[in-house]
C-alpha cells in the first residue's frame, strides 16, 4: 500500500477513475499512514471514519457510472481552521477544545461535494498565529525534514505546520490551508511542497476561524502545481454568506495550464534583495530566473518600493483584527468556561480568556487592542492602512512592466523547533516576503526549488496579478518542470517517524 | 423662540437639548443575518448561527434594512451617502456576542437632515422650528439579559442580536421638553408614514438617549450628560426636566456638571449615574474587514424615492390649500397614519357616494372623523362595536346628510345604532323613523297654523324685528318633533313672511 501514499491528487482521481485501485484502498493506505505517523503530531484528531465513507461513496458512483468528482476519491487532511459538522475544530487553541460545529465550512463542504474524503483534522498555529508550529495547544508540529547529520525536530513552518508536515511525509495526498500573512507559502517553502493563496476573495471564509479577515484566505496545499490546480478549482466560488466572496466564474485551471511562458514578463523586485538574506536563497532565486528564462519568460527588474513597510504595516493589521475577531470567545456560548467561585462577568471573561489563549494570541491581542485604541488609532492603525494601499499600489504600477512577480518565499530555510521560541521579532521575519502579496489581496504561490546545504528544502514564491492565478500555476508549473525536485529525493524525505 | 427657562437663583438658564433616537427598522429579518425580527417570540428562537457569533461566521448586509434607513433619510431631506461604510465598536458584555458591535461612525448611511416641528401655542411653542439632523446610522441591536431566571445567574436572550436599528441624531437644536417631545412625535409620525419603523415605544422599537446641557442664555453650551434609553416621549420630557434643574443646582453651588452616562428611573422621574466620563468605554471602532464598503447605486435611490408615500408635512398643507380643511384640522387628521388613512378611505366613500368632489365634503367629513365619531364611540363606551364602523356605514350616514335627509342629531342616532347592531344605516334611518320631513306640504300646514296662531309677531317681524325669525323656525321644528328639514323649514318661513 505504500505506493499508493506516494501518489497525489491528479494520480489518485485518474487511478480511482480509471479503475487502477478503488477509493477504498487509497483511503484504507492513507489511513494507516497516518495513524503510523504519530511522532510528526500534525492532526489534532483523525477521522479515518470520513474518509472511508467518502471513498465507498466515490466507488458507489463508479459501479454506477456517475460522475466522480474533481477531487473523486482523494481523501485530504482538513486544517483545522475549518468547521467540520460535528468534528471537533479548535483552531488549536484550549479555547475551543471540544467544539464541534453544527455546520460545515463552504471551502470544506466544496471539497466533499467534489468526492474528497477527510483524513483527520490538521495541527497548527493556534488561530493561524505563528510561522513556525509552536504556538498550538495541541503540541508542536514536526516537519518530515532534517538538517544533514542532526536529529533535532525542524518546524514545518506555519501556520499551516500540520499540512505541510502531513503533504511532505505523504501521510496525505494533500491538505487545506489558509494565509494571512504567509500561512500556506512558508510551510511549503519549508517543507518542499507547493501552496497557493488565491486572490483574497476566490475562496469563502464562510465557516473558517477569523485570524484577520481583511487578509485571510484559504488555498491547496499539495506536491505538485497540477494537484494545486485541481484542488482550488474544487475550493474556489462565490458564496452569498460571505459578503468579500468574488462573484466571478471558477476558470478551469487545471486544464488551462500551460508552461510555455513565452511572451511573458516576469519581474525581479530589487526591494527583496534583502540585507541578511541567505545566500542560498538568493542562489535559488538565480535558478528561478534562469528556469523561467528558458521557459520563454523574460525577466524584467521592477521596483516594489513600500516593500520594507509591509511587514510592520501587516503586524498592525494583523492583530487589530484579531482582536477584535477573537473577542467572541468569552466563555458565555460554546468553548471553555473558566468561572471561578463566586466570580462575576469580568471575571468569568479574565479567567476564561487567560486559560484558554496562548501566549501569542495573547501577545497579539494585546497589540491589536493597543492600535485600536484611542489616541493610538491614527498613528498605528491609519498609518498601517495608508501603508497597505501603498504596497497594493506597488503592484499595480509593477503590473505595467511585467505579468508576475517571482521572488524567494523565506528568507531562511526551516529551523530547529524552539530556535526562535523567545526571538517573536525573527519569527515575524520569517513572512518578509510572504506579506506584500497579501496586503495586496494577490494570488502568490510557492514552490519548491532546490535543497540547500543542509538537505532542506528552499521554496520560490510567484505573485500574480488580481485573478490571474492561472498565470502564477503557470509560471509555478514552468519552475517544477525545471527544478526537478521531487526527483532530488525520490519518496520525500526519509522517513523516521 | 421659546421661552423655557429654568429660574436658578443666579438668573435664567437656557436648555440645550439633543436626541439620539434608536429605531428598529422594520424588516423580517435581522440587519446581517436571515433570523426573523418577530417581536415577542421565546427567548433565543430567533437565533442564527451569525446572531451567536459562531466561529467563522460573517456577516452579509440585508439589503431591505438598508433601503428602510435611507428612505427615511429622504423622509427627512437629508443627504444620502453613496458610498458609507460599517464599523466596529468594541466591547465586551454578555448581551454582544460578537464581543462588538457592527454600527457606522466614520461614514454614516445618511447625512445632515432637518424635521419641522409644528407651532404649538399651548405646549409652550409659539412658532414652527426646524431641528437639525447630525446623521442616520445603520446598526445591530444587541441581545437581552434576563436577571429573574436564577439567584446568582443571569440568562441570556438573543432574540434581538443583530436586529437592525436606526440611530436618528439630533444636532443640538431643541431648548425645552416641548419641543423634544413634539421633535420625538413628529419623528415617530414620519418613521410610521415612511414605514421603516412601527414607533412602538412600548416594546422597545423606539427609544432615545438624551443628552441635556444647561447655559446662560447666550453663553457657550455647558457640559452635557447623555440619559441612555429612554422609551416614552413623557419620559423624555421628564429626564429634560430633571436633568435641567439638577444640572442648575450643581452649578449654582459651585460644582461642576460631570459628563457621564445616566439612567432614568420611571418611577420616580430622576435619573442617576451610570457610569462617568473615566469609567467610558474605549470602543476601539474601526472599519468591519467582513464587509465591503456600501455603495448605492441610481436605480436603487430611484427605487427609495419613488416608494416614499406622501410625507406629514405635505399632506397637511394638501388638507389645508386642496381640502380647504382649518389648520387644526389638518394637523390632527395628518399625526397618525392610521387617523388620515381613515379619513382619506371615508372621504373618498363618501364623495363618491354624494358624486361631489373630495374637496366639497372634506370639511363635512373632517368634523365628523375627527369630533362627531369620536365622542358617539366614546359615549357608548363598552357597548360599541368599533368592527361596525365601517367606512361604508360611515359614508351611508354622512350622504344622507349631505342630502338633508337626516339632520346631524339624527346621523349620531343612527351612527350609535350602528355601533351597537352593526345594521345598515339607511335601513335604521327608514325603520326607527330617523329622517327629516322634507314634505313642503306637511311643513307648510305647520308653519300656516303657527303664523296664524301669532299674529302679533308676526307683525312685530315685519315692522324690522328680524330676530323673530328664530322663534318661527323653532316653533315649527317643535311642531314638527325635531324632524322637519331646516332648509325646507327656513324657504317657507321665508317666503310667507315675505
Amino acid at each position: 500500500m505504500t505506493e499508493l501514499t506516494n501518489l497525489g491528487v491528479k494520480a489518485i482521481r485518474d487511478g480511482v477513475a480509471g479503475g487502477d485501485f478503488t477509493a477504498r484502498e487509497v483511503a484504507e493506505a492513507f489511513n494507516a499512514a497516518v495513524a503510523a505517523a504519530a511522532d510528526l503530531n500534525a492532526f489534532i484528531v483523525t477521522t479515518p471514519d470520513h474518509a472511508l465513507a467518502a471513498a465507498d461513496a466515490v466507488d458507489a458512483k463508479r459501479a454506477k457510472g456517475e460522475d466522480l468528482g474533481a477531487m473523486g476519491g482523494v481523501p485530504i487532511g482538513m486544517k483545522d481552521l475549518f468547521a467540520t459538522k460535528g468534528v471537533q475544530t479548535t483552531a488549536a487553541s484550549h479555547i475551543l477544545e471540544g467544539f464541534q460545529p453544527q455546520y460545515e465550512s463552504t471551502v470544506s463542504q466544496n471539497l466533499w461535494d467534489a468526492g474528497a474524503g477527510m483524513l483527520g483534522k490538521l495541527n497548527l498555529d493556534q488561530f493561524a498565529m505563528g510561522s513556525s508550529n509552536e504556538t498550538s495547544y495541541f503540541g508542536n508540529v514536526a516537519s518530515p525534514w532534517k538538517k544533514d547529520g542532526t536529529n533535532a525536530a525542524m518546524s514545518p513552518g506555519g501556520s499551516s505546520g500540520g499540512s505541510s508536515s502531513a503533504v511532505a511525509s505523504r501521510i496525505a495526498p494533500a491538505a487545506t490551508g489558509t494565509d494571512t500573512g504567509g500561512s500556506i507559502r512558508q510551510p511549503a517553502a519549508f517543507t518542499g511542497i507547493c501552496g497557493i493563496k488565491p486572490t483574497y476573495g476566490r475562496c469563502s471564509r464562510w465557516g473558517t476561524v477569523a485570524f484577520a479577515s481583511s487578509l485571510d484566505q484559504a488555498g491547496p496545499m499539495a506536491r505538485s502545481v497540477e494537484d494545486c490546480a485541481i484542488m482550488l478549482e474544487a475550493m474556489a466560488g462565490f458564496d452569498p454568506k460571505d459578503a468579500t466572496s468574488l462573484k466571478m466564474d471558477v476558470p478551469a485551471w487545471e486544464t488551462g495550464l500551460n508552461a510555455d511562458l513565452k511572451g511573458k514578463k516576469i519581474g525581479i523586485p530589487k526591494e527583496y534583495r534583502m540585507d541578511g538574506t541567505d545566500e542560498e536563497i538568493l542562489q535559488s532565486w538565480e535558478r528561478g530566473k534562469e528556469w523561467l528564462r528558458d521557459a520563454g519568460a523574460e525577466i524584467v527588474d521592477i521596483s516594489l518600493p513600500h516593500t520594507k513597510y509591509a511587514l510592520p504595516a501587516y503586524y498592525i493589521v494583523a492583530p487589530a483584527e484579531a482582536s477584535s475577531n477573537l473577542a467572541r470567545y468569552d466563555g458565555v456560548r460554546y468553548g471553555l468556561r473558566d468561572l471561578p467561585e463566586g466570580a462575576g462577568l469580568q471575571d468569568m471573561y479574565a479567567a476564561t480568556r487567560a486559560a484558554g489563549f496562548g501566549d501569542e494570541v495573547k501577545r497579539r491581542v494585546l497589540i491589536g487592542t493597543y492600535v485600536l485604541s484611542a489616541g493610538f488609532y491614527d498613528a498605528y492603525y491609519n498609518q498601517a492602512q495608508k501603508i497597505r494601499t501603498l504596497v497594493a499600489r506597488d503592484f499595480e504600477k509593477a503590473w505595467d512592466a511585467c505579468d508576475a512577480i517571482l521572488a524567494p518565499t523565506t528568507p531562511t530555510a526551516s529551523f530547529p523547533l524552539g530556535s526562535l521560541e523567545n526571538d517573536p521579532l525573527t519569527m515575524y521575519l520569517n513572512d518578509v516576503f510572504a506579506v506584500p502579496a497579501s496586503l495586496a489581496g494577490l494570488p502568490a504561490m510557492s514552490v519548491p526549488a532546490m535543497l540547500n546545504g543542509d538537505g532542506l528544502p528552499l521554496g520560490l514564491q510567484i505573485v500574480g496579478k488580481p485573478f490571474d492565478e492561472q498565470g502564477v500555476l503557470d509560471a509555478g508549473l514552468a519552475i517544477q518542470q525545471r527544478a526537478a525536485f521531487e526527483a532530488l529525493k525520490p519518496g520525500g524525505p526519509e522517513k523516521w517517524w | 423662540m421659546t421661552n423655557y427657562r429654568i429660574q436658578g437663583a443666579t438668573g435664567e438658564w437656557e436648555v440645550v437639548i439633543g436626541l439620539e433616537v434608536h429605531a428598529q427598522v422594520t424588516s423580517n429579518a435581522k440587519l446581517f443575518s436571515g433570523a426573523s425580527t418577530e417581536f415577542g417570540a421565546e427567548p433565543n428562537t430567533q437565533v442564527s448561527l451569525v446572531d451567536a457569533a459562531m466561529p467563522g461566521m460573517l456577516p452579509v448586509p440585508n439589503r431591505e434594512c438598508i433601503r428602510q434607513a435611507v428612505r427615511t433619510g429622504m423622509a427627512i431631506e437629508a443627504k444620502i451617502n453613496r458610498w458609507s461604510r460599517f464599523d466596529r465598536k468594541n466591547y465586551f458584555y454578555a448581551d454582544l456576542p460578537q464581543g462588538y458591535q457592527i454600527s457606522q461612525l466614520y461614514h454614516p448611511l445618511v447625512g445632515e437632515g432637518a424635521l419641522h416641528i409644528d407651532a404649538d401655542e399651548k405646549a409652550g411653542i409659539p412658532e414652527e422650528k426646524i431641528i437639525g439632523i447630525e446623521r442616520i446610522h445603520v446598526e445591530q441591536d444587541a441581545g437581552k439579559l434576563m436577571h429573574d431566571q436564577h439567584p446568582t445567574m443571569s440568562y441570556v436572550d438573543l432574540n434581538r442580536s443583530g436586529v437592525a436599528l436606526m440611530e436618528i441624531v439630533s444636532m443640538p437644536d431643541m431648548r425645552s421638553p416641548a419641543e423634544a417631545g413634539a421633535y420625538v412625535r413628529k419623528l415617530r409620525s414620519i418613521l410610521r408614514y415612511v414605514g421603516s419603523c412601527d414607533g412602538n415605544m412600548e416594546e422597545g422599537s423606539m427609544r432615545a438617549d438624551v443628552n441635556v446641557s444647561v447655559r446662560k442664555p447666550g453663553e457657550e453650551f455647558g457640559t452635557r450628560t447623555e440619559t441612555k434609553n429612554v422609551n416614552s416621549v413623557r419620559f423624555v420630557m421628564q429626564v429634560i426636566e430633571y436633568e435641567a434643574n439638577r444640572q442648575v443646582d450643581v452649578l449654582e453651588n459651585g460644582g461642576t456638571v460631570d459628563q457621564e452616562t445616566r439612567l432614568f428611573d420611571p418611577g420616580t422621574g430622576t435619573t442617576r449615574t451610570m457610569r462617568s466620563k473615566e469609567d467610558a468605554h474605549d470602543y476601539r471602532y474601526f472599519p468591519d474587514p467582513d464587509l465591503l464598503p456600501l455603495e448605492l447605486e441610481d436605480d436603487f435611490l430611484e427605487e427609495c424615492r419613488a416608494s416614499l408615500p406622501e410625507l406629514p408635512d405635505a399632506k397637511r398643507a394638501r388638507y389645508e390649500n386642496e381640502l380647504g380643511l382649518t389648520p387644526y384640522n389638518a394637523r390632527e387628521l395628518t399625526a397618525e397614519v392610521e387617523t388620515f388613512a381613515r379619513f382619506e378611505t371615508l372621504l373618498a366613500a363618501t364623495a363618491n357616494g354624494i358624486g361631489k368632489p373630495e374637496k366639497d365634503v372634506a370639511t363635512q367629513v373632517a368634523n365628523w372623523a375627527l369630533s362627531v365619531a369620536p365622542g358617539v364611540i366614546k359615549s357608548l363606551g363598552e357597548e360599541a362595536n368599533p368592527a361596525h364602523a365601517t367606512a361604508q356605514a360611515q359614508a351611508s350616514i354622512l350622504d344622507m346628510q349631505a342630502k338633508g335627509e337626516i339632520s346631524g342629531g339624527q346621523a349620531k342616532e343612527i351612527f350609535e345604532i350602528v355601533l351597537k347592531t352593526g345594521r345598515d344605516p339607511e335601513e335604521i334611518a327608514e325603520t326607527e323613523g330617523l329622517k327629516q320631513v322634507s314634505d313642503t306640504g306637511a311643513i307648510e300646514a305647520a308653519i300656516d297654523e303657527i303664523l296664524a296662531n301669532n299674529g302679533d309677531k308676526v307683525e312685530q317681524y315685519k315692522g324690522g324685528k328680524d330676530k323673530l325669525f328664530g322663534f318661527f323656525v323653532g316653533q315649527t321644528m317643535k311642531a314638527m318633533q325635531g324632524k322637519a328639514n331646516p332648509a325646507v323649514v327656513n324657504q317657507i318661513l321665508k317666503d310667507k313672511l315675505g
